[in-house]
């Protein structure tokens, strides 16, 4: 039973390799999917180009789909896959920070790898920072205390617990609620690039 | 429109790829992508290589070093070796390589490296805040359902949308 890796069936070592072709493909695809420009990436602020919007849409339903219906088949174990835990104010400050840093920088640190490693210099800047900025959290996270450690834990937390719905439910109303999204981003993207023309 | 011209993936497409992928980590590893962790533990073999006795006695840095055993011996440096390489080889094969820097016509090269520079550092610091980045937390938590996560997920659009009338300049 899946998966794999924590049931047992290969060690770090094997896993390791499998990482790096997992890590290859994920590049692969973020670099033919624009993500290695800032201003495809940034674009999306605009309303110009929301191909972030819809790759990182696709992707989550795509993916909690398969884990869903493997679960629901009995080939996967997902008690046994991890999930994030919630801390939910250092995660709602944190990604109101990086919402600014994506737009003033251009990247997240994800696709400024893949930018990195096409040549683009803005990049290279970009994750220059980011090792900054992580050396400064190393120097600065007793500073957070309790908000950290503590504020808004409920340590492992889905949505269907959050809402006290079946997950199939969840993930039908999360994939309907993407496809009006993707529906309108199509339109706004019309809509933006026609004004801008004429 | 000129993106399309270049040989780039329907987003769709590339979602749906990337929508494997992730599923096929959670699959046979039992975790999802990542990204800034990766360089978090990089500078933690920074941080150990000026100074061993700082980096090991040191509450933060000292939890990298704890087990005895090396910080790249971690699924994460492995993977994220992965996406850089994965990156150079799209690139390639779409002869896409090139050294420069991507900024709208309004904006300087040198305001442009400044602010991704100061972009890093701010992301960079809300990554490690909120414990991980757009793949950590919202693609690989966003797809199990993590609560957390899609909060995360929502204050980044939330926030980035808000501050987008500001740094206009550099990009439209």
């Amino acid at each position: 039973m899946a998966p794999f890796l924590v049931n047992g069936y290969f060690g770090d070592q094997t896993s390791y390799i499998i990482e790096f072709i997992i890590g290859i493909a994920f590049g692969f695809i973020l670099e033919r999917s624009g993500f290695g420009k800032s201003t495809k990436l940034a674009a999306q602020f605009y309303f110009k180009d929301l191909t972030v919007f819809k790759v990182m849409f696709t992707t989550i339903i795509v993916a909690m789909m398969l884990v869903f219906f493997t679960t629901g088949f009995g080939w996967l174990n997902f008690e046994w896959v991890g999930v994030n835990e919630t801390y939910l104010w250092s995660q709602i400050l944190g990604g109101a920070l990086m919402g600014v840093g994506f737009v003033v920088g251009g990247f997240c640190p994800g696709t400024s790898i893949v930018a990195a490693a096409t040549g683009r210099i803005d990049a290279v800047f970009f994750l220059l920072g980011t090792l900054v900025a992580m050396f400064g959290w190393g120097e600065t996270v007793e500073l957070w205390g309790d908000f950290y450690t503590k504020a808004g834990y409920y340590g492992r937390l889905t949505l269907d617990q959050v809402f006290g719905l079946p997950t199939g439910v969840v993930i039908f109303f999360i994939v309907i609620g993407a496809l009006a999204l993707f529906y309108g981003a199509e339109k706004v993207e019309k809509l933006v690039n026609e004004g801008s023309k004429s | 429109m000129e993106s399309k011209s270049k040989g780039y993936w329907n987003p769709y497409m590339g979602g749906i790829a990337l929508g494997i992928v992730l599923f096929l980590s959670f699959f046979i590893l039992g975790n999802g992508l990542g990204a800034s962790g990766a360089l978090q533990r990089l500078v933690a073999w920074m941080v150990d290589v000026v100074s061993p006795v700082y980096a090991e006695g040191n509450n933060y840095w000292g939890h990298y070093f704890a087990d005895g055993r090396s910080v790249f011996d971690h699924w994460l440096i492995y993977e994220v070796l992965g996406v850089f390489v994965g990156g150079f080889l799209s690139g390639l094969l779409a002869g896409r390589l090139k050294i420069g820097t991507d900024m709208g016509p309004r904006w300087t090269k040198h305001k442009r490296w400044a602010f991704a520079f100061a972009g890093g550092i701010i992301m960079g610091y809300g990554a490690r805040l909120a414990r991980g980045c757009t793949s950590g937390q919202a693609l690989s938590g966003g797809s199990v359902l993590a609560a957390g996560s899609w909060a995360f997920m929502l204050m980044i659009f939330v926030t980035a949308y808000a501050t987008a009338y500001f740094v206009r300049k550099q990009w439209i």
